[in-house]
């Protein structure tokens, strides 16, 4: 049976569209939008008063399977996920055994038709086992459906090999994501150096050791005509050369998180382990830099960096913590009210920055769109619905979230993926 | 009166009065340290635990010293003695103790932020005994004790801090407390144990100590921890000591009357001469016995009275 | 707080002539005089204390020194009190070993202060014998303690409140007996 959505307000970055319009759904794909479309023979919703908007699409999250299922699975990642509004999310490498073969590229492509609530696009590693060494067979990687490449986390060192994975990515046409740290200036650091860093007595990971690295990607990018991605900007400096390398048309895009938009350092006095992440929440001036660049259209994309850990793991002492922060089901609720509600961007704006340009970013052909042919991948938001964010509720199986107890306005109602009505869960 | 604190986890949530309380109660146990028999039944049947994650005799001395001399009973407990050697997390050592009905925890472990971790789950009173390159608040008020009995007031005293701030948790428990009270504070030591930030904490930085101890009131030298040191934050200990040792050279520009202080173990020869450290303007062995009686006042005022709800 | 003044019961002549006639008892019983000192409990006692000192060396022209003592460190309703009393400086300058020690306190009630500043004695040293004065015994004992020298017996119920103010830090000399006017 079809599916007729009515009377939503639909939003599509991608056309400019932005009108009340029925929407009819056949085998996973859109087939028709009109203004009216007649609702018999149709299975149908009625999305008066809501906002229908594209699929949206987290491009940084870490499933943790295979190999820590005690803090994710794909399966509980996939709920947390369409929970909060996604349709798709594209997952890191680091897990273990890293994705850095076809046979774990494959796994996760499996497991995720296996459960079928959500796309599942995997990203491989830059590098055979993160370690910065030797290139992944990346053409293969691609074929087994690889979407991007990264060692987020474990960052390429070496500028060399930098070098080779942007020349060697053009042959496959996908992007590389680079998680920008110099280790050597990072080391031990479990915060952002400054004023507080020194005031708790926790060492600091300076914002240099992100901006020498967005720096080194994209002088290699303009250099090599290669896409770099620059995962969860975090720091004034790096939104600076970033803004300078678009107005050079280098090709660079990058990502921002909801923490870093919304948490600073001065936070970390509690000593909460919640807040502890990588990149650090960084200084006001930073936060501030972050949102004036999303206001400049200089960030292309919001990302999760959706890092489950267990309680376990994060109740002990702040240097001992894993870095982590989980995002999919708080992200949406959390912009549309710090950023819409707040009037710092449009809601087209906001879309396109959860759907449109994702999509754009991964080459995801006929996602982040709402037009006949595109697949019927939904994100069906009510703005004004209050929501009190509490990690109890959670169906992601982790905790880790600094977000606890805030009331927020606006929130995802409805997820619909591939024709299918993935969210409320039945 | 009012102390209504719960824990001592830092200098930074003291007020002055609180500050000023503590000094006053210390000033009372100094004199019970001199009497024949050391000892007052205050904390008789209360539980301390010293728990020390990291080696330390003198502050772990001083703090059993103070809770014997209240009576209070006192064991201790270190990272050989514990089960964190054989993985047990912090969590699970404080609880195992804690379920040994513990009224005051006293704490120095490695990580910033130790102490207060623990105060989120636990019961008793968590004495902050120096966390990682944070704070160690009972050093600094034993340290500012000393200078109140020597200069009497800290309204513009010139206090001149040497060494490696950036890791010391000391230097950062002065720097409060010292700056609170009205002390003008001036850091000194390599740049790279000296971000420019710490201006922001009310005091002034100088590179240069030639420069900075002129004029000075205190002295306060910090150890060289030469066991924590990154690779490169200074070339050479022989280097470290040209510039940034205190000899007596050095030590005539400061005011005629100027003191010496140390949180000890020194380094004789490195950060400070031999010469000076034994001379009678050297605090370091009055602050050791001041330590005791600063110790004393914070166990009677933490656990004296019902417990508090007030928590900080 | 609000405290309704039911009696005054002493007046500075009547607390002039107690402690003249408490100074004579105290010549009489003690034959060593010079063997004698004298540790006030703070507050007050120490101010009663002075005045026997300065009596006794009026009379007889021997100077008895005068010791302050703090019991705060003493007291056994420490983990009832709501907050910490402030500790105060014991000031005893001379040992109090093999002497005849005249504990003074302003009102004797429980007993227990008394038990307290006996223990603290007894850790500064190793008094040959321990008496007591007290300005107003106003009964109620919990403790078997009872004074050498009192300069009144007051009978009083628990709810009321003894107070003692003595010129040097209240202005006058008097003794008041209050109660806390009913609750609201």
């Amino acid at each position: 049976m079809r599916l007729l959505i009515k009377n939503g307000r639909v939003i599509d970055p991608y056309s400019g569209t932005d009108e009340t319009l029925d929407i009819l759904i056949d085998k996973g794909k859109i087939i028709d939008i009109k203004p009216k479309i007649d609702g018999k023979d149709n299975k149908v919703f009625d999305a008066s008063r809501l906002v229908v908007a594209p699929g949206f699409i987290d491009m940084h999250v870490h499933l943790r399977e295979p190999g820590q299922e005690d803090k994710e699975t794909i399966k509980t990642g996939s709920l947390a996920a369409v929970k909060g509004g996604f349709t798709s999310v594209a997952c890191m490498p680091n897990t273990n055994p890293v994705n850095d073969n076809c046979g774990v590229t494959e796994y996760i492509l499996g497991e995720s038709k296996k459960h079928a609530i959500i796309n599942i696009f995997p990203i491989a590693a830059i590098t055979k086992g993160l370690k910065g060494e030797e290139l992944t067979d990346m053409a293969d990687l691609v074929d087994s459906g690889a979407c991007a490449f990264s060692d987020d986390g474990q960052p390429v060192q070496n500028s060399q090999v930098m070098r080779r994975a942007l020349e060697y990515s053009k042959i496959t046409n996908v992007p590389i994501i680079d998680h920008c740290e110099d280790k050597n200036l990072s080391r031990d650091g479990v915060m952002h150096e400054g004023y507080y860093s020194y005031l708790f007595g926790l060492k600091g990971i300076p914002a240099a050791s992100e901006e020498i690295m967005v720096f080194r990607d994209i002088i290699l990018s303009e250099k090599y005509q290669s896409k770099i991605h620059i995962a969860h900007v975090s720091t004034k400096g790096s939104i600076d050369l970033i803004r300078w390398a678009k107005d050079k048309k280098i090709k660079v895009t990058t990502e921002v998180t909801p923490h870093h938009l919304l948490l600073t350092d001065n936070l970390i006095e509690s000593y909460d382990t919640n807040l502890k992440v990588n990149p650090p929440l960084r200084s006001e001036t930073d936060k501030k830099a972050l949102l004036q660049a999303i206001k400049d259209g200089i960030i292309d994309a919001f990302a999760t960096d959706h890092a489950p850990h267990t309680f376990d793991e994060k109740e002990v002492e702040f240097n001992n913590a894993p870095f982590g922060i989980i995002g999919l089901e708080t992200a949406v609720s959390l912009l549309l009210d710090k950023l819409v509600h707040k009037n710092i961007i449009s809601l087209q704006r906001f879309i396109s920055m959860f759907s449109t340009n994702p999509a754009k970013i991964l080459g995801l052909k006929n996602k982040g769109k709402i037009c006949v042919g595109a697949d019927a991948d939904l994100t069906i938001l009510n703005l004004q619905k209050d929501i009190l964010v509490d990690t109890n509720t959670f169906v992601s199986k982790s905790r880790n979230c600094p977000f606890n107890g805030w009331k927020l306005k606006g929130a995802p109602v409805m997820t619909i993926v591939g024709g299918k009505k993935v969210y409320p869960f039945k | 009166m009012s102390f209504k604190h719960k824990h001592l986890l830092g200098i930074q949530a003291l007020s002055v009065s609180d500050i000023l309380t503590i000094f006053e109660t210390a000033e009372s146990f100094l004199e019970i340290s001199a009497r024949e028999v050391k000892k007052v039944p205050t904390l008789r049947g209360k539980t301390i635990v010293n728990l020390f994650f990291e080696l330390s005799t003198r502050t772990r001395s001083s703090f059993e010293l103070a809770a014997k001399r209240l009576s209070a009973d006192i064991i201790n407990f270190g990272k050989q003695t514990s089960s964190v050697s054989k993985g047990e997390s912090l969590k699970d050592t404080v609880l195992n103790l804690e379920a040994m009905n513990t009224d005051a925890i006293i704490v120095r472990h490695s990580d910033a932020g130790a102490p207060h971790f623990i105060s989120t789950f636990c019961r008793s009173h968590i004495i902050n005994a120096g966390d990682g390159a944070h704070e160690h608040p009972t050093q600094a008020l034993l340290d500012a004790f000393t200078i109140k009995q020597e200069k009497a007031k800290f309204k513009n005293l010139k206090v001149v801090i040497v060494g490696d701030i950036l890791h010391s948790r000391v230097a950062r428990s002065n720097i409060f407390l010292l700056s609170k009270m009205g002390a003008k504070v001036v850091c000194v030591g390599p740049p790279a144990f000296l971000p420019i930030e710490f201006q922001q904490f009310g005091t002034q930085i100088d590179y240069n100590l030639d420069r900075a101890i002129e004029g000075a009131d205190v002295i306060m030298m910090l150890r060289i921890q030469l066991e924590r040191q990154q690779k490169n934050s200074f070339p050479s200990i022989r280097e470290y000591r040209n510039i940034y040792g205190l000899t007596e050279e050095r030590f005539r520009k400061a005011k005629k009357d100027a003191i010496i202080m140390h949180p000890g173990p020194i380094n004789r020869g490195v950060e400070i001469s031999s010469d000076l450290a034994d001379s009678l303007k050297s605090m370091i062995l009055k602050q050791v016995e001041n330590g005791v009686a600063v110790r004393m006042a914070i166990l009677y005022l933490l656990l004296g009275g019902k417990d508090r709800e007030t928590s900080d | 707080m609000n405290e309704k003044i039911k009696a005054r019961v002493m007046d500075s002549r009547k607390i002039k002539r107690v402690l003249d006639r408490i100074t004579t008892e105290i010549i009489e019983r003690n034959r060593d005089l010079k063997n004698l000192v004298i540790i006030g409990i703070r507050t007050r006692g120490i101010y009663i204390g002075k005045r026997i000192s300065k009596l006794i060396k009026n009379a007889e022209n021997i100077d008895i020194p005068v010791g302050v003592l703090d019991i705060t460190l003493y007291r056994d309703d420490f983990s009832e009190l709501e907050a910490q009393h402030m500790v105060k400086k014991t000031e005893i300058d001379f040992s109090v070993t093999d002497k005849d020690v005249l504990l003074v306190d302003d009102v004797l009630f429980t007993g227990r202060t008394i038990r307290a500043a006996m223990d603290s004695l007894i850790d500064l040293g190793r008094p040959k014998t321990i008496q007591l004065l007290v300005l107003i015994d106003r009964g109620h004992r919990e403790l078997p303690i009872r004074a050498d020298y009192v300069g009144k017996h007051l009978p009083t119920s628990r709810r009321e409140i003894v107070h003692v103010k003595l010129k040097e830090i209240d202005d006058k000399d008097e003794v008041l007996i209050t109660e806390p006017s009913s609750l609201k």
